[in-house]
């Protein structure tokens, strides 16, 4: 499968990198690791006349601690999240997540910056921005703007991006100490998208939830902010009977198409479950 | 179609070539180099049956373009004998364990596991299994793929083959 013909530009800076996107809104399109795009471009479902490439400009790649929190370059690998010891440490569910997403080759191109902004309903790292209330840098012709990952999905491959805007870098405030989390993915075999996923991040204290944000992989059009379940867990005692409710409310917000991973309310079932199963581990993690 | 001027390194040598922008990679070193050993097998990102080295990391070059490699090290498995025919642990490993039968998965394999012994040079089998988890075999049952990596391993650390092959 060969895709269709375009022409090719590799800025080497970020300033060339934001004036070429902007100069091709319609026509052009940002290649980060490609392993969303390319595979659409064999199959000719993105035909786009102009492919920027990311891969030369340093500027988008890299962690670095920036006053409260994270900021994490557009481009910087899957695979980087993995092995980056400051962040596994401070906000150790990136890796768990980026660990279930796709294959070790995939993972050593495909980039966190594509993974949010390809807009795919299938992709892991939206909800997990959506969990950890991080915040996007948008650049374009007009200039930057901020966009929280909570405002961020409209609809699948829907996004707050406008044509010809730039992802530069995701934020990510820095997660109390003590936190307990989870990513609970259902999945098929290796390499493939979720059933139904959800990440947990949460706090305890004096024997009761603190503190609790939940979020729902590929159970919608967009990925899912569960804000009436995790708000079923704050004070309450981390048991059984309370992760039921947060899993039943849930499901109550999940609007899942039937495809190949089931019919949709075997993955409504399977979002409970998943929620059910991250409350559970993310409080055996946490500290009380 | 314009083409782009590309200068990278494969092997070890350096190459010079002009190459359409939607050229793929993996076209570009079968078609172009005339390296054939790495294979086409899904061409959907999947079977990994076309990995090959691209800086120091295992990529699937049915989904890269050539034009992204400008400036890149690419080894494929052309490149991992010894100039006099010595084979590589890892080949010595697939062939003296069975870790092949009809080969097609073999260079992708010995690709991946090769940056694999560098990420992990005693890995486990479990820490075999997923490292390899983006490769597919339609022959083996993937036991001897893993038999032949752990024998790489040892190989490589210096251990007795004799311990290594039981
Ligand atoms: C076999 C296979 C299995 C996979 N399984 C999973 C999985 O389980 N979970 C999962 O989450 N993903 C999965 N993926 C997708 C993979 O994670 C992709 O790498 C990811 O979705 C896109 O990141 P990318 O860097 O490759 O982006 P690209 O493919 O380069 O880009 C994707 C889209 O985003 C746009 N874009 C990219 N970067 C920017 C930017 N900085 N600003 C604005 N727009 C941008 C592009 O123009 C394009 O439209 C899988 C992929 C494969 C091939
Ligand atoms: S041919 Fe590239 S992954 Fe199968
Ligand atoms: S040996 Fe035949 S596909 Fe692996």
């Amino acid at each position: 499968m060969i895709p269709g013909p375009f022409a090719y530009h590799r800025p080497r800076s970020l300033a060339e990198a934001v004036a070429l996107c902007a100069a091709h809104p319609d026509d052009g399109r940002p290649l980060a690791g490609g392993h969303s795009l390319v595979p659409m471009m064999k199959l000719r479902l993105a035909t786009p006349d102009h492919l920027i490439d990311l891969g030369a400009v340093a500027e988008l790649k890299g962690v670095r601690r920036e006053g409260n929190g994270w900021v994490i370059g557009a481009t910087t690998t899957q695979a980087a999240l993995i092995t980056d010891p400051n962040l596994a440490q401070a906000i150790p569910i990136l890796r768990e997540t980026a660990q279930q997403i796709a294959d070790p080759q995939v993972r050593s191109c495909g980039t966190i910056g594509g993974n949010v902004a390809n807009g795919d309903p299938g992709n892991d790292m939206p909800a997990l921005m959506m969990c950890l209330d991080a915040t996007f840098r948008l650049a374009g012709a007009n200039g930057t703007r901020e966009v929280k990952a909570r405002d961020f999905y409209q609809g699948a491959y829907v996004t707050a991006l406008e044509p010809g805007e730039l992802l530069t870098a995701i934020t990510i405030p820095h997660p109390p100490a003590g936190h307990g989390y989870a990513y609970e993915k259902l999945k098929r075999k290796i390499g493939d998208y979720a059933t139904a996923a959800a990440a947990v991040m949460l706090t305890l204290a004096g024997g009761r939830i603190t503190t609790c944000a939940i979020s729902l992989t590929n159970v919608a059009p967009t990925p899912l902010l569960a804000a009436d379940a995790a708000a079923a867990t704050i004070g309450q005692k981390p048991e059984e009977a309370t992760f039921a409710e947060a899993a039943h409310r849930a499901e109550a917000i999940t609007e899942p198409t039937p495809d190949g991973r089931g019919p949709a309310d075997y993955r409504t079932k399977m979002a409970g479950v998943m929620v059910r199963r991250a409350l559970a581990r993310a409080v055996a993690r946490a500290s009380a | 179609m314009a083409k782009t001027a590309i200068a990278l390194t494969v092997n070890g040598e350096a190459v010079e070539a002009l190459v359409e922008p939607r050229t793929l990679l993996v076209h570009f070193l079968r078609e172009q180099l005339n390296l054939t050993g790495t294979h086409i097998g899904c061409d959907t990102t999947h079977c990994g049956a076309c990995t090959v080295d691209f800086d120091g990391r295992s990529v699937k070059s049915c989904t890269l373009f050539a034009v992204q490699a400008e400036g890149a090290e690419i080894r494929t498995i052309e490149g991992m004998a010894g100039a006099d025919g010595t084979l590589h642990p890892l080949q010595e490993g697939f062939r003296e364990m069975h870790g092949l039968q009809c080969g097609f998965c073999t260079p992708g394999m010995i690709m991946r596991a090769y940056r694999l012994l560098q990420e992990n040079p005693r890995p486990t089998e479990d820490e075999i299994r997923t490292g390899m988890a983006g490769n597919l075999c339609r022959c083996t049952g993937y036991q001897n793929i893993v038999r032949a990596i752990q024998f790489a391993a040892a190989k490589i650390a210096g251990d007795s083959l004799q311990e290594a092959a039981e």
